[in-house]
Order: structure tokens, then C-alpha cells, then sequence
């Protein structure tokens, strides 16, 4: 699996199978005095089939680059492609139409809407899609029992575990089949026992040959469950590193 | 979407009801001052109503409402009733005089002076007793709710008597009529007995009813009278106008009514608006989260004002419903009695609750159209 290089970006893949494709993305907020970089020139890969973790400090920019990445943020220079569209010229309402029909997000907070259950929060998305109710609730049924919340679906989110809520929120994030899962810290507001039972779902359940997985984390503990673990620091990738998942040894390269 | 709209809506139970009460509240509030206060205006010009067989009022020119008409001299009516276009003319006498009981209790009492011969302007149902029994020497008739202030709790019962102006009159008869502004008894009797009550007057007509021609315009007939004499013709729809503009203009009944109103659509609007812009924020970050997911603004927009537009439809059936229960019942007591809700007061009112909740929606609708969907990656 030698995909890394010394640039950061993948190599021995062609362009058009990478799922996720930044060059020199760089995003400033405000102007004049007080402008701030957040993203200073990143360049990224991701291939699909694949658990790309993205892990840095607080402030280094992991949540600005999945933002510009999942498309709910503009980058203010460079260039971007997720699964072959581009995003940096796509008008706002494909963008919409593009998150809602190719992107799956986790969040650190789950962001479940607290007046549904399992079931119907999970169907969101295929609601949202213009499913109907009945079809959309039968597909999150599937994917919860998937996901170890068979007896469980039918309660609401206050009625649930922190990890059990962040399981429907996989859910959530899968149910419409989407070739690109964004989670942004998933495992921040968990225990280390359910952070751990998260990222093994993400692996079993999520990972897909056609789907790539990017999480956002800066729990160490869970860095084993990457294929590719991407540092961040001060806006650029200061290093990727492939660890070698049967031999637990890795092959690191320097941004 | 809609769903999930109703879902998001219904789900947090306590705000949910808050809202459907604060609107329930500024409903109620507003539809019962509204309704009230064009009850009271109307009873100002209900004695202008309750005549039905006259199309035209004829008065002195300088009268401003139904109260405050100068006696005129008897030859008004025949030059009135020489006026082309006239088909017939009568007089009529309105004024406040006060009744003595037999136990020496005096009550103060609107009196209705009607044509001897035809009874124009005479009371159109009657209770209890003939319209006939007018024409009885010393008869009088008093409106229901005017027997039940002069003799309270005793059942209606015709013969009796008491003195106007010391002079003994019979009840012939208890009739309806449209409550006053004052809520006074109304009493009716013929206009030769007020001209008996009243001996030392030279007059005692201030109002010419008249009835125009067949196919004329009653308008046309106006002009012609006040063209041909130096009084003032009114339509009935134009002199109880005159009246109501009175009232409004020169008595603090609308501005006294106006702050209640204002101020129910102001403490609706306030917490409407406060419940609903705090609902809107608590689910800020599951606006943004359904953003994220691909939910366009337009469909966000419809989310939001279906959800105030269920609200504001709730409430205001239920504050019309009650302000309906609390009209039928208030309807029972005399000073309550034909003050109802109203057409114009329950459309005003939509108008307004429509009002309050689109501003609601406004300030929630601001705060999620510029929400960015990256929010829900801050944790």
C-alpha cells in the first residue's frame, strides 16, 4: 500500500479514481488586519476504499479542509476535486444537490434532531432526497441493525448512550449511500471503549471499495484504525504517514 | 419535508404550546377588544338602526350625531313633506328624560317618540304585548333589557306604571331593541304623550323620518329636501356614519380600545416572536446539520413558516373559540348584551396574528439563511 509521498499527495493512483483531490487550497477568514489564514497551500489525496485520518493540533486547520472538502465551505485559492467533480466552481445549488446525494457527515456532537427517534433521524437524508417516509424508514431499520441498534431504534436520542447516539449518526451518514463519509471527531465526545467500538464500525460498516472515509480526529488512541493518517500543522500538511496495518510498522513521509 | 418540519415543531412540547398560547393569547385579546369596542361604537347609532321603515333622517343642519338634535318647529314636516320625491314624512322625538317608580326610585330613560298614526319608528318585535297596545292612551313599551334594569328579577309582566315627567304612563308592552350607548332603558310610546310629558315645550320633533318615492334614489331625495329647506337629509347609512365619526373623533373610546389592541398585538408579537426566534436557535445546530445534508434555503424558508403557520393557525382557532364562548356567555348579561365577534374584528384579527407571525418568522428565518452549514464541524 505505498501511496504516500514525499509531496503528501498520492502518486501511483491516477487522478481520476482518487476520491478526494486538493492542490495548494488555501482559505483566509476576514480582511485587512484581521485576516487569518487557517489553510496555507494543502495538497491532499484521497483514494477511496480507504480510512484517511486527518490529525493535527486545535487550530492547525483540520476543520476548515473537511469543510472545504465536504463543500459547506469555499476556499479562497486552488484547486479541488471530490469524486471527479470540481468543487471550487460548482454553482451553490449543485453544491447542495452534490452534498446531499454523494456526502455522509458524522459530527462530533451528533447533531441528532432531539424530536426523532433512531429510525426516523436516520432517515433523514433519503427524506431530505425526496424518499418516501415509508421506504426511507425501512432503509435506516437495515442500516441501524447494521450498526448494532436493532432493539434500540425506536428511541429518541436523549434515550440513548453517547456512543449509541453516534452509531444512529453513522447511520445517518450511510443510509443514502454516499461515496464520500466526512466525521469530524467522532470519537471526542466518547469513552475510550466507545471511541474504540466507533472507529471499528466506521471500518466495518463504512468502508467500502467505492466509498472513502475521512475522520478528523485527535484522539492517538484510535490512529490505528487508518490507512492513511494525514498531520496537520499551521494550515499544511507537515507529514503522511501509511501504517502498515498487518505489521503495525509505517512508512512516513515529510510535508 | 413537511414532516420533518412538524416533527422538529411538535416534538419539544413545552415551546409547541407556548407558542400556540401566546398567539391564542394575542387572538383573544385583540379579537375581544376589537369586537367590543365596534359594539360600543355601533350602540351609539343603534336607535338609527332599529328604524327600518324610513330610508331618510331629516334633522336640524347643524346635528353631529343621534344625541344632540335641536327640537324643530312642526311646519318642517310639511314643508319636508312637499319636497318631490317625498312618498311620506313623520315626525319623531328622541331625548333622555327620567322615569319615577312607584317606590320613588327614578331611573334615567332614552324615550322614543313614534308617529301616532303610523308607528314609524316603533319597536319591530315585541317580547311581550301587541304593537297595537301603543295606541292605548298613556302606553308605553321598554326594551327587555330596560325592564330587567327597572324592575330587577321580576318577570316580565305588562300594566305597570310609573311617572315621566310627572305624568303617569301604563307599560303596554316589552319589546327588543338594539342596546344604547349609555345602556339605558329604552322607552317607546306615541309622539302626542311626549308632547303631553313635555307641555312646556313649544317643540318637541327633531327628527323628520321620511320614506323617498318608489325608484328614487334616496340620495337624490336628500339633496332635494336639504335644497328646498334649511335642514340636513341623511341616508340612515349616512347618519349613523355621521354618528359613529362622531364618537370616534371627539371621545377617547378609540384610543382607549386602540392601546388594548396595540398592546395584545404587541405582548403576542413579543412572545410569539421570543418563543419562536428561541426555538429557532436551539435548533440552530440542526439547521445547520440538515444544511449540511443538502436542505436548500427555500426549502428551509417552507420548513420555517410552515411551522409558524401551524402555530399561528392553532392559536388563532383557539382564541377564536374562546373569545366566541366568552361573547355567548357575556351575551346574557344587559350591558354585555349585542356585543358579539364580529366578521371584521375575527378577518382583523387573521390580518394580524398573520402579521405578528411573519415577523416571527422573519428574525428566525434571518438567523438560518445565514447560518453556514460549516457550523456543525464546531463542536
Amino acid at each position: 500500500m505505498s501511496v504516500a509521498s514525499k509531496s503528501g499527495p498520492v502518486q501511483s493512483v491516477r487522478s481520476s479514481e482518487l476520491a478526494v483531490q486538493c492542490r495548494q487550497i488555501v482559505k483566509e477568514f476576514g480582511v485587512g488586519e484581521t485576516k487569518t489564514v487557517a489553510l496555507r497551500g494543502v495538497d491532499l489525496d484521497v483514494l477511496p476504499g480507504q480510512m484517511t485520518l486527518l490529525v493535527g493540533q486545535s487550530g492547525c486547520g483540520k476543520t476548515t479542509l473537511i469543510s472545504i472538502i465536504a463543500g459547506l465551505l469555499n476556499a479562497t485559492s486552488g484547486s479541488l476535486s471530490v469524486l471527479g467533480e470540481d468543487l471550487i466552481n460548482m454553482s451553490g445549488s449543485n453544491l447542495v444537490r452534490f452534498r446531499q446525494k454523494n456526502i455522509g457527515f458524522v459530527f462530533q456532537q451528533y447533531n441528532l434532531l432531539p424530536t426523532l427517534n433512531a429510525v426516523e433521524n436516520a432517515a433523514v437524508p433519503l427524506i431530505i432526497a425526496g424518499q418516501p417516509r415509508r421506504q426511507a424508514f425501512e432503509a435506516a431499520k437495515r442500516i441501524l441493525t447494521l450498526v448494532g441498534l436493532g432493539s434500540r431504534m425506536h428511541l429518541l436520542p436523549n434515550q440513548l448512550s453517547g456512543g449509541q447516539q453516534q452509531r444512529v449518526a453513522i447511520a445517518r451518514a450511510l443510509v443514502h449511500e454516499p461515496r464520500l463519509l466526512v466525521c469530524d471527531e467522532p470519537t471526542a465526545a466518547l469513552d475510550a471503549h466507545s471511541g474504540q467500538t466507533v472507529m471499528e464500525l466506521l471500518r466495518q460498516v463504512a468502508l467500502q471499495p467505492d466509498r472513502a472515509v475521512i475522520v478528523v480526529t485527535h484522539d492517538n488512541r484510535v490512529f490505528n484504525f487508518g490507512d492513511t493518517i494525514i498531520h496537520m500543522d499551521d494550515g499544511v500538511v507537515s507529514k503522511v504517514e501509511v501504517p502498515d496495518r498487518n505489521s503495525n510498522r509505517s512508512s512516513e513521509s515529510m510535508h | 419535508m413537511n414532516w420533518l418540519a412538524l416533527r422538529m415543531l411538535t416534538g419539544d412540547r413545552s415551546k409547541y404550546l407556548s407558542l400556540i398560547l401566546s398567539i391564542t393569547f394575542a387572538t383573544l385579546l385583540m379579537s375581544q377588544q376589537v369586537s367590543i369596542f365596534m359594539g360600543i361604537v355601533t350602540r351609539s347609532a343603534s336607535q338609527i338602526i332599529d328604524v327600518r321603515d324610513a330610508d331618510i333622517w331629516v334633522m336640524d343642519n347643524k346635528v353631529r350625531y343621534i344625541d344632540e338634535a335641536p327640537y324643530l318647529p312642526s311646519n318642517e314636516l310639511q314643508r319636508v313633506r312637499g319636497v318631490p320625491g317625498v312618498e311620506w314624512a313623520v315626525r319623531f322625538h328622541k331625548s333622555n328624560m327620567t322615569a319615577r317608580l312607584p317606590d320613588g326610585n327614578f331611573r334615567n330613560l332614552v324615550v322614543l317618540g313614534v308617529d301616532d298614526a303610523t308607528l314609524v319608528g316603533s319597536p319591530r318585535e315585541m317580547v311581550l304585548g301587541e304593537l297595537s297596545s301603543l295606541s292605548k292612551p298613556n302606553a308605553v313599551f321598554i326594551d327587555k333589557a330596560g325592564y330587567e334594569y327597572m324592575w330587577p328579577n321580576q318577570p316580565f309582566k305588562i300594566g305597570q306604571e310609573f311617572q315621566l315627567n310627572e305624568r303617569r304612563v301604563v307599560l303596554e308592552g316589552i319589546c327588543k331593541a338594539s342596546a344604547p350607548f349609555t345602556t339605558l332603558p329604552i322607552i317607546y310610546t306615541r309622539f302626542t304623550e311626549i308632547e303631553q310629558c313635555l307641555p312646556s315645550n313649544r317643540n318637541v320633533m327633531n327628527y323628520i323620518l321620511v320614506k323617498p318615492v318608489a325608484g328614487r334614489d334616496p340620495l337624490e331625495v336628500c339633496k332635494a329636501i336639504e335644497g328646498q329647506t334649511d335642514l340636513m337629509a341623511l341616508t340612515q347609512d349616512g347618519f349613523f356614519w355621521r354618528t359613529i365619526d362622531y364618537f370616534m373623533s371627539s371621545t377617547g373610546i378609540p384610543i382607549n380600545f386602540g392601546i388594548t389592541i396595540t398592546l395584545g398585538f404587541i405582548v403576542g408579537a413579543a412572545v410569539a416572536g421570543q418563543t419562536f426566534y428561541l426555538f429557532t436557535l436551539e435548533n440552530l445546530k440542526q439547521f445547520g446539520a440538515l444544511k449540511a445534508m443538502g436542505v436548500t434555503n427555500v426549502r428551509l424558508i417552507g420548513m420555517i413558516l410552515l411551522q409558524a403557520g401551524v402555530v399561528s393557525g392553532i392559536g388563532y382557532g383557539l382564541g377564536m373559540g374562546v373569545t366566541a364562548i366568552f361573547f355567548t356567555f357575556t351575551n346574557r348579561i344587559a350591558p354585555m348584551a349585542g356585543i358579539h365577534l364580529t366578521t371584521v374584528a375575527a378577518s382583523g384579527v387573521g390580518f394580524a396574528v398573520l402579521v405578528i407571525i411573519l415577523l416571527t418568522s422573519v428574525f428566525s428565518l434571518r438567523k438560518v439563511l445565514f447560518l453556514e452549514p460549516a457550523v456543525v464541524f464546531r463542536g
